[in-house]
């Protein structure tokens, strides 16, 4: 794996990035129950920092500083099979210094650079709701495969609902997911996502600014998306409600001048009232791939990163829930055609023809290959998310 | 004068002799029950009371002492009246002290003198007939079921006077016949041929049938899930007649049934509010649940999510030993409980359908996770019950869906091959197969085995759930007639076995 190792960052920032770790649950301690945001906490010193939040426990703190050793703490990176990039390093994404409280140094694990993150290359969020509605996860999914097919790298949190979607249509069109987390990089937070988490490890990169074996805390989702919108070129948004932490992330996209995009709802769902407010504020609309391509292109783009081998853009770009891989099989492509429109295994068997034992060996076989997913109940799902 | 006379107490769905003694002499008036009669037996002293006089015949004013042995047993239930009555006639010398020799006697007297129906006459007979006895009076509503048990000689006797009569000799009642069985009747009262399209739970029904395997059925309400699961008995086979004796018996125990031999299987279908003893059985005298009802046919579980967590987790013991047994203080009962198990829940919490559901995959899994543990182990397949298209529901011309008796065929052929080749082992047919039974019976080649272990090595399938595909595809292959399992069997049964586990234990 490209990202792994701490040669990428300096003794200081490493030492940086393991302070905030060790001080995670005092920023916690202090932070709880007084609104989410980290603020300008992690803008201050060392020192300060500690003084802001482990006033009593001060000596504590003052000691790990003093005894840190940064031959150890590579070692502890390592051994979770992760990296570390500091922001004197060349790879480290230049579009995050943007932000006032950027972390000196990002943990990194997965078989991409980081550098794939800097420069022109497109890299867009696309976040959202948990409890999101199948609408939502439909539409989701569809920018998620528009945008990983056109060779955009798409980021998202790993969270449950939209943000796993996202990640999934982004692997299914053999694009470059990059998942950002609120605990250590070696840690599959939420734990049902833990099949999608080895897969963009596998495929793409999971960024945290936290070391190796920490935790989540509530402050560091909201501290997370400011990586993520600090990361991006854009912030797409499905399904916000109100008050929510999807809108977190659009706000310190606004801040940084980037764009913000979100996918209109339902007027009468309190889960799209952000979505749409943030729509009646000016943010892009967006309805499909194309229109964040669009945005990030203008409208009379060409292909972007046509070098990297991926169909062209319009194919599937226009058409998201299109199945981007080649299907030589007639029945395998009509059976995932038909897990992909609910028909269930009756509708499999209209569809098909075929007697029922058929069709469930041939599903069988389809998820054997990882194209069509059952849920804890057995049914067959019209999509793959776990 | 001391009479004695045999009669017959249900435990659990057998029965125990129980000596009913009559002791007459002079003294005050009294009439003393002792045997741990409970208070329905204590109430039969009024009863043979006002029925002995009703019926022209003689209630000695003198010290009556009635003990029912073994003491040390619980009695329950009116079914003592008719040899409590006897005893009264024997001691008081009203009828021939011998005329009662090898007869026993069971059944509940009405004021009037009529003798009335009792439950678990079939199990009376049986008790009766183990334990030597040639003949047994009872009521003749019990008459046809009791005549079940052959090697024992069943009178049917409508009154306390009529008693009299025969035992003096001065009326003679007809040895009683079993009435015809309903089985005459060749196809099955619901048949599958009514339930239009479901391809995919018919296919299921089949396959759980041929194999004894136990099914979950998933689909939106309405769209006939129950309808499907009440065909199930019609396409399992026939009951044999041991088979059907069982089931009369079970079903005369708990008051049901009516008196004939069965003809189908049992189907039970409790609702969701149901206790765990209504379920497994329970009680102080501990009576036959659900389970033990359902024996040798169909439980079903309708709402299975819904069940509380102490009943559902009360059948797993049942459904892994065949037989369901409850402790008490005093001693333990066993219900026999070899029952088919079909379950059948909603895909999610909310319960509409596909187009309308806005459940999230987290409500989803808490949904699930809710028959997670006792129920799932248990169950080898899973099914979808999708609601009809119109089409289906009209029917096409010229293509009838397939009807239960040429399933049943089917699955008999299915059954055939599992018992000859499981017989001696203990096992009734596939899904009883253990560990190193399945891996006997179900073995795969190189290329199926292969594929098997991809599954569980991606995580889908655990060790449980690998046996339990093989068990499967052993079915499938049985029902196609197939010696060897091959991939498209193996296949099929990957296709139909439960959802992830690992999504469930998250």
């Amino acid at each position: 794996m490209k990202a792994q190792g701490a040669a990428g960052a300096c003794d200081a920032c490493l030492r940086r990035g393991f302070l905030v770790g060790h001080l995670a649950g005092h920023i916690a301690g202090v932070l709880d129950g007084r609104g989410r945001r980290v603020a300008g906490l992690l803008t201050l010193s060392d020192e300060n920092l500690i003084e802001a939040v482990a006033a009593k426990q001060r000596a504590g703190a003052l000691e790990y500083l003093e005894r840190f050793d940064a031959g150890r703490a590579r070692e502890h990176v390592d051994q979770a099979r992760a990296g570390a990039v500091c922001r004197h390093d060349a790879d480290y994404p230049a579009r995050l210094a943007d932000l006032d409280d950027a972390p000196p140094v990002l943990f990194v694990k997965g078989r991409i650079g980081l550098d794939r993150l800097s420069g022109d290359d497109p890299c867009v969020s696309v976040v959202g709701a948990r409890r999101a509605s199948a609408y939502g996860l439909e539409v989701t999914l569809g920018l998620g495969r528009g945008l990983g097919a056109a060779g955009v790298t798409v980021v998202s949190g790993l969270a449950m609902g939209i943000d796993a979607r996202a990640h999934r249509g982004c692997l299914d069109a053999g694009g470059t997911p990059v998942a950002v987390l609120a605990c250590g990089p070696d840690v599959a937070y939420p734990k049902v996502n833990r099949r999608l988490y080895e897969e963009i490890c596998e495929r793409g990169l999971v960024v945290s600014e936290l070391p190796p074996g920490r935790r989540p805390y509530r402050w560091s989702f909201p501290a997370r998306n400011r990586i993520m919108a600090g990361l991006s070129r854009m912030v797409v948004l499905v399904e916000a409600a109100e008050r929510s932490g999807s809108l977190i992330t659009a706000d310190f996209a606004i801040q940084l001048g980037r764009p913000v995009g979100a996918v209109p709802g339902q007027v009468t769902s309190s889960g799209a009232a952000g979505t749409n407010a943030l729509l009646k504020d000016g943010a892009a609309l967006i309805t499909s791939a194309e229109d964040v391509l669009d945005e990030l292109f203008g409208s009379d783009h060409e292909k972007p990163n046509a070098g990297s081998g991926t169909a062209p853009v319009r194919r599937h770009s226009t058409d998201g829930a299109a199945q981007p891989r080649s299907d030589d099989d007639p029945v395998q492509r009509l059976l995932v055609e038909a897990v992909e429109a609910g028909a269930g295994v009756d509708g499999a068997c209209a569809r098909t023809g075929l007697p029922v034992g058929e069709v469930r060996a041939g599903l069988s076989r389809l998820e054997a290959s990882g194209r069509v997913r059952r849920d804890a109940l057995g049914v067959y799902r019209r999509t793959s998310v776990p | 004068m001391l009479a004695s006379i045999a009669t017959f107490a249900l435990v659990g769905v057998d029965s125990r002799e129980v000596t009913v003694e009559v002791d007459v002499r002079r003294g005050l008036p009294a009439f003393t029950l002792v045997g741990l009669p409970d208070a329905a037996v204590r109430e039969a002293r009024e009863r043979v009371r006002a029925a002995l006089l009703n019926s022209s015949l003689d209630f000695p004013l003198q010290r009556l002492t009635a003990n029912l042995a073994p003491a040390s047993m619980r009695k329950a239930g009116p079914s003592f009246d008719l040899a409590l009555a006897l005893g009264v006639l024997t001691a008081s010398g009203q009828v021939p002290a011998d005329a009662a020799g090898r007869t026993a006697v069971c059944g509940e007297l009405s004021l009037s003198g009529a003798l009335r129906p009792f439950r678990g006459a079939l199990a009376t007979a049986m008790g009766a007939r183990e334990a030597g006895y040639e003949r047994l009076i009872v009521p003749t509503e019990n008459a046809g079921e009791a005549a079940l048990a052959d090697g024992l000689e069943v009178l049917a006797v409508p009154s306390l006077e009529r008693l009299a009569d025969l035992l003096h000799g001065r009326w003679a009642a007809e040895p009683a016949r079993p009435r015809p069985s309903p089985r005459g009747a060749t196809t099955p009262a619901a048949d599958l041929a009514d339930v239009r399209g479901q391809a995919d739970a018919k296919r299921a029904i089949e396959i759980a049938a041929a194999g004894g395997h136990n099914l979950l059925m998933v689909g939106p309400p309405g769209a006939g899930k129950t309808m499907i699961a009440r065909r199930l008995p019609g396409i399992l086979p026939p009951p044999s007649f041991e088979e059907a004796l069982e089931i009369t018996r079970i079903a005369g125990v708990a008051g049901l049934g009516d008196g004939r031999l069965a003809g189908e299987r049992p189907f039970r279908a409790p609702h969701h509010t149901i206790s765990a003893p209504g379920l497994v059985g329970g009680g102080s005298q501990p009576r036959p649940g659900e389970i033990t009802l359902a024996h040798l046919g169909v439980l079903f579980l309708d709402e299975v999510a819904e069940f509380s967590r102490g009943a559902l987790e009360a059948l797993r013991q049942p459904l892994e030993d065949g037989f369901a047994e409850i402790t008490r203080a005093q001693r333990s009962v066993t219900f026999p409980a070899r029952t088919m198990l079909v379950a059948a829940c909603n895909p999610c919490p909310c319960a509409r359908g596909p187009g309308d559901c806005r459940c999230n995959d987290v409500d989803r899994l808490r949904y699930a996770r809710r028959l997670s543990g006792p129920l799932i182990d248990r169950i080898d397949l899973v099914c979808e019950a999708s609601a009809p298209r119109a089409v289906e529901l009209v029917g096409r011309p010229g293509q009838a869906p397939e009807c239960s008796s040429s399933i049943r065929e089917r699955v008999v052929d299915a059954r055939q091959l599992q018992r000859e080749r499981l017989a001696g082992s203990g096992a009734y047919c596939n899904a009883d197969m253990d560990g190193p039974l399945t891996r006997r019976h179900a073995r795969l080649g190189d290329g199926e085995e292969g594929r098997l272990l991809r599954s569980v090595e991606q995580g889908g399938l655990t060790g449980r759930g690998h046996d339990r595909v093989l068990r499967l595809a052993r079915t499938i292959a049985d029902l196609a007639g197939r010696r060897r399992i091959c991939s498209a069997d193996l296949e099929e049964a990957l296709g139909y076995r439960l959802g992830s586990p690992a999504g469930l234990a998250a």
